[in-house]
């Protein structure tokens, strides 16, 4: 059984800005297996994209990994020098943004761009990477890909756009591709059509992928497992039926309440009352005690992680069925 | 329940006009025509008293073009819109302002429909008092009671928009629609900006809204499992025309279009694990050049040679259940 392709461990990303410290990633460890699909949920200014950008070491000054480690098949990222970061990026980790236009260049044609990136990590000939190019652009299903590598970012539809982005980020058989809400911007019949290139693509290749998202069905539909993230941390996670289907975190409970699409039409949604804590001003303990419904005395020190059949969250009072025995 | 707004026939079209290069080489024998762009081409609506309906479709099908139209923002360029009955455009002065009022818009981005420099107490209080709804002294009092229905304590009314959360402005946007005592509310996307939590607590507002003021709503929104939860009549459209609409127990229930199909299969949905995306084919097709006969055709699975040919008319599947498809019309040959 080989290892994990990613191991994050107690991973912290804080920003140091003038008015204090933001605790964007505040312990948060997980895995991925070869081949899975893990669904990083999580409203905005959880931490889910810093989580992201910290794997890939782009967090800038005024923000900084402050502790913990990355582990990217065995090895440590934590640590290494920009040089060596842009070794493993685009090399054996690659990423696809919300916006595919912050990866593509508007100025430039689309094949100088999937050329530069062939030959950034192997020293092949200009034909041979064209000719890669090309088998990318055609594997994420863009018709004709000779004739479109002629083409500006700017003639694609956003669509469109979102698979070169994809295959710019397949052009090395990535062992793990990070994916920060690729199909948020786009239509539900687009969405559609990415999600099932990419279902096929991870199958094909093996390609472990994070996908974070806040959408909690696209991750249903996708993910072998799912993690949820509340200011800065992980507050539950396990495999997609058991956490859909069984949650045990309150705020986990609440967002599964809050989809309109799992009410009979009309009835009340179970809204999570107030809103997202500011990272600067986050309470003692547990960040989700202020809004929830079963808080008392003991969550005013931060709960551990609870680790219960293969399912770990951080909360002292579980949902029943999942908590009897932890 | 008693019809409020009726639009028969609206069309709107916008149109880019050749640009001083272009007359000039129209003088030395180009040909160069302005552009149209068929944004809403034509449809039939109705809303009744009290009803939601809920407007959905993907981006260009010009939805948000139609709520404009139903707001009075954009005159439609073919078509008539009554209000209770009455030719808007027939109405005297009176008449005409009791519908101004009477439609109010919720736009998707509260950020840039509140004034970054007017105090949320004065952006929610400004409406009223211009149209003598309340007074100089009464105005205090007026704001926080609209404060407090939308769920917004009336200390923050000498806030800036910008030190709200996005939940906090959406409500902010309400009360400014709620403050002239509409009867209809056009929600564009109002939701869509929002994290699920707040989406879901300014949907409950909605709905507690149409229990006490009776409101009518049209809803326009490309996420099916809000307009599923939220409308009792559902109208899709695709690039400006609309292709079905019916209750909302027909269109998700027994929902005849292609495209209707196409859309409900490819929802995300909580329940449906490591599901298989079925795809439809194709891209939206640019508005400024539809395809012919049906403008679905292209990427339809059951076109046939008529659909690229004709238009297809509204055919009645059932009660108030309208489709436009030759499946539904004596077929596709």
């Amino acid at each position: 059984m080989a290892g994990p392709v990613l191991a994050v461990d107690n991973l912290a990303t804080h920003f140091f800005t003038r008015d204090g410290v933001v605790k964007s990633v505040d312990g948060v460890s997980f895995e991925v297996k070869p081949g899975e699909v893990l669904g990083l949920v999580g409203e905005s200014g959880s931490g889910k994209s810093v989580t992201g950008f910290s794997i890939l070491g782009l967090i800038d000054p005024p923000g900084r990994i402050v502790g913990g480690s990355i582990q990217l098949n065995g090895e440590e990222l934590v640590g290494r020098s920009e040089s060596e970061m842009r070794k493993v990026r685009g090399k054996s980790l690659a990423m696809i943004f919300q916006d595919p236009m912050m990866t593509l260049n508007p100025v430039l044609r689309i094949d100088t761009q999937m050329i530069e990136a062939v030959l950034a990590h192997d020293a092949v000939s200009e034909k041979a990477a064209r000719a890669r190019a090309a088998e990318a652009l055609g594997m994420v299903g863009i018709p004709a890909p000779e004739e479109r590598l002629f083409a500006y970012p700017h003639q694609f539809s956003g669509g469109m756009r979102q698979r070169v982005a994809i295959a710019i980020a397949l052009l090395h058989r990535p062992s793990l591709i990070i994916a920060d809400e690729p199909t948020t911007a786009l239509d539900v019949t687009i969405q559609s059509q990415i999600l099932a290139e990419v279902q096929r693509i991870c199958a094909e290749s093996g390609t472990a992928l994070v996908w974070i998202t806040h959408d909690l069905a696209v991750v249903a539909g996708l993910a072998d497992r799912v993690a949820v993230m509340y200011a800065g941390r992980i507050v539950e996670q396990g495999g997609v039926d058991d956490v859909l289907d069984r949650p045990c975190h309150p705020y986990t409970q609440g967002l599964i309440g809050s989809v309109p699409g799992a009410h009979p039409a009309g009835a009340r949604l179970h809204a999570i009352p107030g809103s997202t804590p500011s990272l600067k001003h986050l309470p003692q303990g547990c960040a989700f005690a202020p809004r929830c419904t079963r808080a008392d005395a003991a969550c005013a020190v931060a709960p551990p992680i609870t680790m219960n059949q293969g399912r770990a969250y951080r909360c002292f009072h579980p949902a029943a069925q999942a908590g009897a025995s932890a | 329940m008693s019809e409020l707004l009726r639009l028969t026939g609206i069309s709107k079209r916008f149109t880019k006009s050749v640009d001083l290069a272009g007359r000039i080489a129209n003088v030395l024998g180009a040909k160069n025509v302005p552009r149209v762009v068929h944004a809403v081409d034509d449809v039939d609506l109705v809303v009744s008293a009290g009803e939601v309906v809920g407007l959905v479709g993907e981006s260009g099908c010009g939805k948000s073009t139609l709520g404009r139209v139903i707001a009075g923002i954009h005159p439609p360029s073919a078509g008539a819109v009554f209000w209770e009955g009455r030719d808007i455009n027939a109405m005297d002065a009176e008449a005409q302002k009791a519908f101004t009022l009477g439609v109010q818009m919720i736009f998707q981005d509260p950020m840039s429909s509140l004034n970054p420099r007017m105090r949320a107490g004065e952006i929610v209080g400004e409406a009223p008092r211009v149209h003598g709804f309340t007074d100089a002294q009464g105005q205090r009092a007026y704001v926080d009671a609209l404060f407090q229905q939308v769920g917004l304590d009336p200390e923050y009314k000498q806030r800036l928009p910008h030190q709200f959360s996005g939940g906090q402005r959406a409500r902010i946007g309400i009360a400014r629609a709620l403050a002239v005592k509409p009867r209809l509310l056009v929600c564009d996307e109002s939701v869509a900006a929002l994290d699920v939590s707040i989406q879901a607590q300014v949907l409950n507002l909605f709905m507690d809204l149409r229990e006490q003021l009776g409101l009518a709503y049209v809803f326009i929104s490309h996420d099916l499992g809000v307009v599923r939860h939220i409308a009792d009549r559902v109208v899709i459209m695709y690039l400006g025309r609309v292709v079905e609409s019916g209750p909302r127990a027909a269109i998700f229930g027994t929902p005849q279009h292609p495209y209707t199909r196409a859309l409900l299969e490819n929802v995300p949905r909580l329940d449906a694990r490591k599901r298989r995306f079925v795809t439809v084919k194709g891209e939206i097709p640019s508005p400024l050049d539809p395809p012919p006969g049906c403008h679905f055709h292209p990427r339809c699975p059951h076109a046939g040679p008529r659909c690229s040919r004709e238009v297809p008319v509204k055919t009645a599947a059932s009660q108030g259940h309208i489709v436009a498809c030759h499946l539904a019309d004596g077929g596709v040959d």
